[in-house]
């Protein structure tokens, strides 16, 4: 599969949220309002493209080499752990404007299971190195513009008039079911 | 006022069912009720890991220090998925590569980690273990109820336990099943409808 294929595979046909389902938790917490929802997306792109080529390296140079495969969750997970911890402390010394930006959203990360998913993709896909580097940017980006779409369809919702055992969540999960919908049309495409 | 052990474990079947009333760890709940024997089977393993790491963070909660509180849970939960995954693997491989991606998952569902930060660090072992195995339970027949729910509507059947099964067309030969529920936007639809429901059973 050329990379182009696996980009648009990535972001469209097997989009991480609305296709695998993978880190819900930030894709309802954080699309209220697009600024939080355009945060959350860059601070995920960001981690992500560390993450996902992090953890192949270990994976392929300490887990396999030294046949310790069975503690590829604890491994991974440790990894990502403090990853975005090393993240954090990096960007606030270097890049104060970045870190002002992400804010929150960044330790939140560590139990975005979008990340750890697209980790475990990387492997049991089989990918190479670069596979994997360019699968996990567009994992990310594909995050990023579900997220984006739901917070504006959900901006317009609040002026709606929602029934009151709808409200909230509930118009949410109904909401994404449809752009799930239309997502749905790209399967098959690759 | 302290609770006694039998509401400890109660409370997670009603008051504070995982995926409605607490709406953490949406991701399994999505993923895998494509059908109800999928569905109750994810709920087993989350609930054999957090019973399990409700007791032992309950027993070392003196010891770990309140600083790398967080790092410790989540290296005590991530041992027990990884039991859990070795369990599957050896005892129920098709429903291994059923849920997939998901087992090593469980290590980040929020539930989990919030139990044990909220519940099991502050709490004795009994009530602990009663709380872990009640939200556990109320998690695994909210994913039971949502995977027969997705799979009526959209297969016509239910599959109990292997070859056991129900038939709806052959009750309702006219019924056409909505091929899109068990596909990735009737998870969404179904979980939200469902809510919905509970919302309005519990006003």
């Amino acid at each position: 599969m050329g990379y182009f294929e696996l980009i648009i595979a990535c972001i469209f046909v097997n989009n991480i949220l609305l296709a695998q389902f993978l880190g819900n938790c930030p894709f309802l917490g954080t699309s209220k309002k697009m600024e939080t929802a355009v945060g959350m997306s860059m601070a995920v792109i960001f981690v992500l493209v560390l993450a996902g080529t992090i953890t192949w390296l270990i994976f392929t140079y300490v887990l396999v080499e030294f046949n310790l495969v069975y503690l590829r969750t604890i491994a991974f997970i440790v990894v990502i752990a403090s990853l975005v911890q090393f993240v954090e402390m990096f960007l606030k010394k270097s890049i104060p404007a970045l870190y002002a930006g992400l804010g929150i959203f960044l330790p939140l990360i560590t139990t975005n299971c979008a990340v750890m998913g697209v980790c475990i993709l990387n492997i049991d896909k089989e990918f190479t190195f670069m596979q994997s580097l360019v699968a996990s940017f567009a994992y990310a980006v594909g995050f990023g513009l579900a997220l984006i779409l739901f917070a504006g369809v959900r901006e317009r919702i609040l002026l709606a008039r929602v029934p009151k055992p709808l409200q909230d969540t509930s118009i949410g999960l109904v909401t994404a079911g449809m752009i799930a919908l239309a997502f749905y049309a790209f399967k098959g495409m690759v | 006022m302290a609770k006694s052990i039998v509401q400890e474990f109660t409370k997670g079947l009603w008051e504070e069912l995982p995926p409605f009333r607490l709406v953490l760890g949406l991701c399994p709940v999505l993923g895998v009720t494509t059908s109800m024997e999928n569905g109750l089977g994810m709920g087993v393993a989350t609930t054999f890991v957090l019973a399990c790491s409700n007791i032992l963070v309950s027993l070392l909660r003196n010891i770990i220090p309140p600083k790398v509180r967080i790092a410790c849970f989540i290296i005590i939960i991530a041992s027990f998925v990884i039991v859990v995954e070795h369990l599957l693997q050896a005892y129920a491989y098709p429903l291994f590569l059923k849920l997939g991606v998901f087992i090593p998952l469980i290590v980040v569902n929020c539930i989990v980690l919030g139990r044990a930060e909220a519940f099991a660090s502050k709490n004795g072992i009994a009530s602990s273990t009663a709380d872990g195995m009640g939200i556990g339970i109320g998690f695994t027949l909210s994913l039971g109820a949502l995977g027969a729910f997705r799979e009526i509507l959209g297969k016509g059947s239910l599959t109990i336990w292997g070859d056991l099964g129900y038939n709806l067309t052959s009750v309702f030969p006219s019924f056409q099943p909505f091929e899109f529920m068990v596909q990735a936007p009737g998870a969404f639809i179904g979980l939200g409808l469902m809510l919905c429901a509970i919302n309005a059973i519990g006003d």
